[in-house]
């Protein structure tokens, strides 16, 4: 046997959960060694940046998510491009594809989620391509660098995804056809006013939307090149290559055998922590605290991935700490869109009631259940939406004041004295020198 | 750290802190050309909210438990180790506006036409930040927060 190699931390992936668990770890422990295992080549990058590497390609460099000394400086070990194919958790060991095995005596599995493909004729195609991470967008960019003249591309699936490689592909030139299964674009994270928003914008930047219908197939005539997407009505896109942006699901190959309870992810506590001593999971990979649903769910987003591992990594280094709890949150810009969503973005019963306000082409608009908010969208200008978001994620009554969430006028001003006073502290710890305006005001004659 | 905090109680809502701000944050530091002529528009990082008699004078707060720093997409947020305040790095911000949906007061503000968000430094290059240096009410005032005292 490989000899073992003991690190205090070891954290599988290198994204935002990793990095959020990293980061924590390193204010409350400062020497315990870490180590960061990634199947990914590469520093920790913005993946959400993965659109923009491909709408323009820029140096990796550019994507990083943080500065280029900072696993020097955090004294954090690296094993980029290696792959942890199995966990024992008894053991407190993992083991890489490379052969050889790793000790550790805390383990965060923050392993993320991977595109699902789904089984499909023609799926394997050269021009097939998923767009999750920064070697999708260098194989599609690859592509695109090798076609000269026209191309077409079919997008399947209009969530988050879809959209962000339509606008991509869109800037280099590529004519893009949408098919989403359900009736709306983005139906997953947008009510249908914001849906109906975000379809507009992607028809006039030149998209093809088609929507209700389902691909069966992918065609091929000449050396495994794609030549066209067959749908379930027997219509047939032309097309030069397919994006599959069905969805994500947990990443969960290297705890399918070690016995650590999984349901659609990794089960994790408020601490973050698996049902398996030692073990903690956060980010796309685990299902955790949905402070609107008051239950744990897949809320895979980038902002969660990091409060998660945040907590995951206090409570490995020894300081308990409670996750708060996140819950589905985006905010969109694409094709100059604004748009801001957080929770329910449509109520599933008549026990919510929802607050609507549309003016000069902003919308607006919360779900309320028992006074407390459930979810929120905004469209057209997102500034002080974030007031929304928080009190929806600080469990605060509403109920007396819930008109004015939605008024044309809002603000925090338009919120309770308690409520503003507590968001502003506005008032300078006693005993403190304070500076106000350095001249004197000019005298003002009134009544002259 | 140093800190902007309103006295609600002598703020009227007159905007001057937001007028200066603008003023500040243009190319042409002339207040009609800043207002009227300047293209891209300068934007102020601060913003007045009013309700009834209440007007408050609303910017970043360089919260400790920054959530917008955690929130950030490509980690161009983070916290200035020698003046701990919160900085944007224009560069590397994207202007998707997750960090204004992250924080408590909704400030981050989306400079919509250069794709960036833009937020207050507290004037880093002046003496007093523009809005306190301009505030015709004494309504700002400037001062240490509690945690740097102890």
């Amino acid at each position: 046997m490989v000899a073992t190699k003991k690190t205090k931390y070891l954290i599988i992936g290198n994204s935002a959960g990793g990095i959020g668990a990293a980061e924590a770890i390193r204010e409350v422990d400062k020497t315990g060694t870490i180590t960061i295992v990634s199947d990914e080549p590469y520093p920790a990058y913005s993946r959400p940046l993965i659109s923009e590497y491909l709408a323009l390609p820029c140096p990796v460099e550019k994507m990083a998510y943080r500065q280029p000394d900072f696993y020097e400086k955090n004294k954090i070990k690296t094993l980029l491009g290696e792959k942890v194919i199995q966990v024992n958790p008894d053991k407190h060991t993992v083991k890489l594809e490379s052969g050889t095995t790793l000790g550790w005596q805390k383990l965060l599995l923050a392993t993320g989620g991977t595109p699902i493909f789904p089984e499909m004729e023609g799926n394997r195609l050269k021009g097939v391509f998923t767009f999750n991470k920064l070697d999708d967008a260098k194989a599609i960019d690859g592509f695109l660098n090798q076609h000269r003249g026209r191309l077409r591309a079919v997008v399947i699936g209009g969530g988050l995804i879809g959209v962000s490689v339509t606008e991509a592909l869109l800037k280099r030139s590529v004519e893009v056809t949408v098919v989403e299964m359900k009736d709306r674009v983005l139906n997953t994270i947008l009510d249908e006013e914001a849906s109906v928003f975000e379809a507009q914008a992607l028809v006039h930047a030149g998209t093809n939307i088609i929507t209700g219908h389902t691909p069966e197939k992918i065609n091929s005539y000449l050396l495994g090149e794609v030549c066209g997407v067959t749908l379930d009505d027997g219509c047939v896109l032309p097309c030069e290559m397919a994006v599959i942006t069905i969805g994500v699901r947990p990443r969960l190959e290297v705890v399918s055998e070690s016995g650590i309870k999984i349901n659609r992810g990794i089960v994790v506590d408020r601490r973050m922590a698996t049902s398996a001593p030692d073990i903690y999971a956060c980010g796309d990979a685990a299902e955790a605290h949905d402070f609107v649903y008051g239950e744990n769910r897949l809320t895979p987003v980038w902002p969660n991935a990091y409060e998660g591992g945040r907590a995951a990594g206090l409570n490995m280094a020894g300081k308990p700490t409670e996750y708060q709890g996140g819950t589905a949150m985006n905010a969109l810009k694409y094709f100059g869109v604004y748009i801001a969503s957080a929770g329910l973005v449509t109520p599933p019963d008549d026990s919510y009631e929802t607050l609507i306000n549309r003016y000069d082409g902003i919308y607006r608009k919360v779900i309320i259940k028992k006074g407390k908010l459930a979810g929120m969208v905004f469209a057209g200008d997102i500034e002080k939406s974030g007031i929304i978001y928080n009190l929806m994620k600080d469990g605060v009554n509403v109920r007396k004041f819930k008109e004015v969430l939605v008024a044309d006028d809002f603000g925090l001003a338009s919120l309770p004295e308690s409520i503003w006073k507590d968001r502003l502290e506005s008032s300078p710890p006693e005993g403190v020198p304070v500076v106000t305006s350095i001249e004197e005001p000019e005298e003002l004659v009134i009544g002259d | 750290m140093k800190k902007v905090y309103v006295k609600e109680d002598v703020c009227i809502g007159c905007g001057l802190c937001e007028v200066y701000c603008r003023l500040k944050h243009s190319k042409s530091k002339d207040l009609i050309k800043a207002y009227k002529k300047e293209i891209p528009r300068p934007l102020s990082r601060l913003r007045v909210d009013e309700s009834g008699i209440v007007s408050l004078s609303v910017r970043c707060q360089h919260c400790d438990d920054a959530p917008c720093i955690r929130a950030c997409l490509t980690g161009a947020l983070s916290r200035d180790p020698s003046t701990s305040l919160v900085m944007v790095d224009e560069e590397r911000c994207i202007g998707c506006g997750t960090c204004t949906l992250a924080c408590p007061l909704g400030v981050p503000k989306l400079d919509t036409s250069q794709k960036k968000m833009v937020k207050c430094d507290l004037c880093q290059d002046e003496e007093l930040p523009v809005c306190v240096a301009n505030c015709p009410n004494e309504a700002l005032l400037y001062a240490e927060v509690e945690e740097a005292l102890a």
